[in-house]
């Protein structure tokens, strides 16, 4: 569930900094592959992607990638527990029914998530809304009438969300346009990258 | 014994060959067959490092002639013509691609038909149950006599998928990939029911004579028509059928008889007298045990991942939603199996309309997957 077009790959840099060589990675949402295919060239992972779309099927097994045809909102019931050494959802949680359940799934299947979305709470953000427009930018490529964006959050949501459920983040990264964001991540941050375990 | 033929035109002409085996095979229900014969046919070539082999199984009703025509009987094309082919998904002008009757059938191959030349007589009951072991081991040999230690792949779909998957179990090293299409782990309960009550139509057909019709000079083609009748079904889904018949009517007005009313009644007959024409009884009654005993994960307390821990191959497996004889669902098994063994596998679900049927059929996306999948086999296999 990739998006085809306004994808900033440079989230791919953050995760293959974080993933172990030589792991077993699952991809929820693989697209046509590109993230397991980047992971196998820099860490040689043994990689399966989760996918329902059929043209991204075919593009994975172009590719050469392993993919696994599924609906996430249906879970990962066909993963057994701690089956993966990371599972990761990279730009589909804010387009998932059921966000929390994929979460805890993932903790499920995998020993450690990593999940990239873009931060709502980007300044860019909030000035097109304080404009009274839902914003639109290269992260959030859609206008409100034909985005899958149902659960949008913010770095201060995400975390929140954590902590109440006793995730423990392991590792995050903000970044804006490629480059690492220190300081006032909510605000100069638009995409938010994250390591967390359970 | 006859020299295996290696190459073949991939001009669609294809003739069938005989290979004769003369070392006896003991089969797993404990019987033994001293000599027996494989009726196979091969399309495209051979490369010189005899790595672009394809083993191609047939399911139920099928046989050896996969793809392409006899010359001079262009009316009868392979099973599987539209998947196989020059420039199809599986590429005859890449792959030496090879399709074989199994034992126990019916087209040429050693089964309950050939003479047991120790009666002189046809075997009848007396040929043994065979299972998909024996199948494997026997197509084994014949890749032996082929000169193919390894295939690039072996593929089928539903019986045949099940071949497919019992390769990787029985020959670990001797196939990289493993097409398993429209398949199921192992046959339930409702599978085993439709098969025992096509079993018990021939079986309690009067001309079925225990088996040994052959010497009475009649075939129990009652029990075999409802036999195919009861497969047929389960073979096609429910809108599949409602969009093709529905409730039509065969003569336009309902003439409140036995004759046949509506146009499925119809079309059903038909089927059923065309495979009641060239189908031997024995060799459905034993194929529909073939299936019954499948059961990979069964020696292993049916634990499939452990039945499965053998194996080598990387593997596509494809379902068809509408399938409800091996539904999506009975391929996942395979594939967490699969998963479990750290396996390659890449798994989908065509959404099609045609049911278990659908393998057959020309279906793009089914067809794009295989060919992408095929792809990647030659290029592979060209890096070796």
């Amino acid at each position: 569930m990739n998006n085809a077009t306004g994808i900033q790959r440079s989230d791919f840099a953050a995760i293959a900094e974080w993933v172990k060589p030589g792991k077993r990675v699952l991809d929820l949402g693989c697209g046509d592959g590109t993230l397991l295919n980047y992971l196998k060239q820099q860490r040689s992972i043994i990689g399966y992607g989760i996918e329902i779309d059929d043209a991204r099927i075919l593009a994975c097994v172009r590719n050469g990638v392993n993919v696994i045809q599924g609906d996430l909102e249906r879970g990962l019931s066909d993963f057994a527990d701690n089956s993966f050494d990371y599972v990761i959802l990279s730009q589909t949680l804010q387009a998932m029914k059921n966000s929390e359940r994929i979460i805890k799934e993932m903790l499920r299947v995998g020993l450690e998530g990593i999940v990239t979305f873009p931060n709502f709470g980007y300044w860019k953000n909030r000035v097109q809304f304080a404009r009274g427009h839902m914003p639109v930018s290269d992260n959030l490529p859609y206008q409100w009438f034909d985005t899958p964006n149902v659960h949008l959050c913010t770095i201060a949501d995400f975390e929140r969300f954590c902590r109440e459920r006793g995730i423990r983040i392991v590792e995050r990264k903000v970044l804006t346009n490629g480059a690492t964001v220190s300081v006032w991540p909510n605000f100069l941050g638009s995409l938010a990258v994250y390591h967390f375990g359970s | 014994m006859e020299e295996a033929r290696t190459t073949g035109p991939s001009t669609p002409f294809v003739t069938p060959q005989v290979a004769r085996f003369n070392e006896p095979i003991t089969l797993k229900c404990g019987a033994v067959l001293g000599q027996y014969e494989l009726v196979y046919e091969t399309y495209g070539t051979l490369n010189s490092e005899r790595s672009n082999a394809v083993l191609v199984c047939h399911a139920l009703n099928a046989a050896h002639h996969v793809a392409g025509v006899y010359a001079g009987d262009p009316d009868n094309v392979g099973w599987w013509d539209n998947m196989i082919g020059p420039g199809k998904p599986v590429d005859t002008d890449r792959f030496f691609v090879i399709g074989v009757n199994n034992l126990g059938g019916c087209h040429g191959s050693t089964g309950p038909k050939s003479i047991n030349i120790a009666t002189g007589r046809p075997w009848g009951a007396q040929f043994p149950v065979v299972t998909v072991e024996d199948w494997v081991n026997s197509q084994a040999r014949l890749a032996d006599r082929l000169g193919i230690r390894q295939f690039a792949a072996v593929m089928g779909g539903s019986l045949g998928a099940m071949q497919s998957l019992q390769w990787t179990i029985s020959y670990p090293e001797r196939l990289r990939h493993a097409l398993v299409i429209a398949c199921a782990p192992n046959l339930s309960a409702q599978n085993i029911a439709f098969n025992e009550i096509a079993r018990q139509a021939i079986i309690t057909d009067p001309d079925f004579h225990d088996g040994n019709y052959y010497e009475h000079g009649v075939t129990p083609r009652r029990g075999l028509r409802v036999a195919r009748m009861v497969g047929h079904v389960t073979y096609l889904s429910d809108d599949e059928m409602a969009d093709k018949f529905g409730r039509q009517l065969k003569h336009g007005r309902l003439s409140y008889s036995f004759d046949v009313e509506f146009q499925i009644e119809s079309y059903l007959r038909y089927q059923a007298d065309k495979f009641a024409e060239y189908f031997d009884a024995n060799t459905y009654l034993r194929i529909t045990k073939v299936l019954d005993y499948f059961d990979p994960a069964f020696e292993c307390g049916g634990n499939l991942t452990l039945a499965l821990a053998p194996a080598k191959a990387s593997y596509l497996v494809i379902s068809f939603t509408t399938d409800w004889r091996f539904s999506p669902e009975r391929s996942r098994e395979i594939v967490t199996a699969l998963l479990d063994n750290r396996r390659d596998v890449t798994y989908a679900e065509i959404d099609a309309p045609h049911g278990h049927d659908a393998f057959l059929l020309d279906d793009e996306r089914y067809h794009r997957l295989v060919a992408a999948y095929f792809e990647r086999i030659a290029q592979e296999t060209a890096h070796e």
